[in-house]
């Protein structure tokens, strides 16, 4: 899992001045050699444009301000999505931690509801919302309630009872147990729920504006292909990757900052 | 010196025994010079888990800042009682009183793991164990001073994840010593400790007694720890003290002492008689 994957190697297997560096490498050279391919017509632009290409309908686009628009639309919707389905979720998994009753009541309904792939409901949302914005928002946010909701409840499960045993022998009230040993006791796999929860969040939201929107970066990929603008359609699904990428760094750091205390996080 | 060795004697006529014992002054010249303990009496105490009857009746009474260490077969039962003692657990059938209005920082459980929360620092995880009083102005005054007892002063910032197992240990008794308790529960504390560092928690959990004055009971699989610390020790066999020892030798006691040997010795050969018995 991601506290394991995280754990760094000795400081003697670094080269400490490449350290940063290090991990674009692949990328550029792989921008390098398709450059190379491109302009030695090895690879047709009509089937994949020169990064070059790439770049410049980038630069155009950024000037008419359409990109920005869309990425900001795109951004806005995978938010907002995340924050509510997030949060539904979180609210979920702590009542379905934290209460017997709850528990019994909805855990059973909402594992059977998991099973059903969320994008399996996108033409029952199309007719329910339209290509509305509600429509985007209700799909990101079911397919990041689930991983949210799932790991928020496993973290909360697997608090060590000895440790809540100890809060309550030295007198912690309900409250204080909670913000003092459970919550800080689930986080860990909190995180690990946000992290899956992202790439479903974009993974989702490229498949709905793909099919119903009529802005963000999944229509505007949409477009460039009716009217074969091929270095358009790179260009989107290289900004999707970015996100993606800016996103989980972003998850990353917070889980740096709130689990220092975690021994995968030390540095020495 | 000589020891005195009973069986199952009331624990009243044990107690005027020790009284007349030549070096009973000796003996209370060694506790604490200002006893802040509290006396224990347990009445014909009962507790089952189901079917299994742990214990059998438990009669049992410690004196104010007494020094007990309860030994006996694993599974019969030192846990429990000591869980019933601190009110973890509910008992089925009798009585324990604890003397005066006890508050719940009067009393005090140390487990075999520290159980110290990872995500918080030393000094707060000390803090903890002030219990309604963690938010007061001079918790962390108090923390300090419960950390320099125990020798950790330096370790105040750091999490307990870089702390070694006697360090964490330590840090577990600074938090049960920060509330001033009055009566200090051990479950085997010292059990997954390396030999030398049982050693120096056994002279530090000495010389905080001594200190403190609070009462201490002390479950241990270690009879020689049991003898080496305690003013007595109680055999449990069947749910029931079947013998209850009191070690006279004076304090600081020599490690490996005949005299510590010998009792050492009889306390075993009950354990194992009891043992070839079932
Ligand atoms: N919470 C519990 N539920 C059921 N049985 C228990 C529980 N706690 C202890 N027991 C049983 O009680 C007996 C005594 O346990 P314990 O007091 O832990 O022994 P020990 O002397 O080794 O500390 C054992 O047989 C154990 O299985
Ligand atoms: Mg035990």
């Amino acid at each position: 899992m991601s506290l394991i994957d995280s754990v760094s190697f000795p400081r003697s297997f670094r080269l400490p001045r490449l350290d940063g560096l290090i991990q674009w490498i692949v990328p550029l050279a792989i921008i390098a050699i398709w450059q190379v391919a491109s302009v030695t017509g090895f690879v047709p632009t009509r089937v994949l444009p020169a990064p070059s290409d790439v770049m410049l309908a980038g630069w155009k686009l950024l000037l008419s301000g359409e990109l920005v628009r869309n990425i900001w639309v795109s951004f806005w919707r995978a938010s907002i999505g995340f924050l509510i389905g997030g949060s539904i979720g979180f609210a979920f998994g702590l009542a379905n931690g934290l209460s017997q009753l709850s528990s019994k009541l909805t855990d059973t309904t909402l594992q059977m509801v998991r099973n059903v792939p969320h994008l399996a409901l996108i033409p029952l949302v199309i007719l329910w919302f339209g290509i509305d914005e509600s429509a985007k928002l209700f799909l990101v946010a079911l397919g990041v309630f689930f991983p949210i909701y799932l790991n928020t409840l496993h973290g909360i499960r697997t608090v060590d009872p000895q440790l809540i045993e100890m809060g309550r022998i030295y007198g912690m009230s309900d409250g204080e147990l909670f913000r003092r040993v459970i919550f800080p006791g689930a986080l860990p796999s909190i995180f690990v729920g946000i992290r899956f929860a992202l790439g479903i969040m974009w993974l989702t939201l490229i498949v709905a504006e793909t099919i119903a929107a009529s802005s963000g970066l999944g229509y505007m990929a949409m477009q460039a292909r009716e009217f074969m603008l091929i270095d358009v359609v790179v260009l989107s699904i290289l900004i999707y990757a970015l996100l993606g990428k800016l996103a989980d760094s972003a998850s990353r750091v917070l889980e740096r900052l709130m689990l220092s205390w975690h021994p995968a996080f030390q540095k020495r | 010196m000589q020891t005195a060795l009973r069986t199952s004697l009331p624990e009243t006529e044990l107690a005027s025994r020790a009284n007349f014992a030549p070096h009973a002054r000796v003996l209370r010249e060694e506790r604490p010079a200002q006893t802040s303990g509290l006396p224990l009496s347990i009445r014909a105490l009962r507790k089952s888990y189901g079917d299994n009857e742990v214990l059998r009746g438990i009669d049992l009474h410690i004196p104010a800042g007494q020094f007990v260490a309860i030994v006996g077969k694993s599974g019969c039962g030192k846990s429990t009682l000591l869980r019933l003692i601190a009110g973890l657990e509910k008992f089925d059938a009798g009585s324990i009183s604890l003397g005066d209005a006890v508050k719940p920082e009067d009393i005090r459980v140390m487990f075999q793991e520290p159980r110290l929360l990872p995500w918080a620092r030393v000094l707060s995880n000390v803090e903890v164990g002030l219990g309604r009083d963690r938010s007061s102005s001079d918790a962390h005054t108090r923390a300090e001073k419960a950390l320099t007892e125990v020798g950790l002063t330096d370790k105040r910032d750091q999490w307990p994840s870089v702390l070694s197992g006697g360090q964490k240990q330590r840090v577990a008794l600074a938090r049960a010593l920060v509330s001033r308790p009055r009566v200090l529960a051990f479950d085997e504390p010292l059990g997954a400790l390396d030999a030398l560092t049982r050693i120096s928690m056994q002279r530090l959990l000495e010389r905080v007694w001594r200190d403190q004055g609070f009462t201490a009971i002390l479950v241990t699989h270690d009879v020689a720890e049991a003898v080496a610390l305690a003013d007595r020790v109680l055999v449990i066999e069947e749910g029931r003290i079947a013998h209850d020892v009191v070690v006279n030798t004076a304090r600081p006691r020599e490690r490996g002492s005949a005299e510590l040997a010998g009792l050492e010795g009889s306390i075993l050969s009950h354990l194992l008689s009891a043992d070839d018995r079932t």
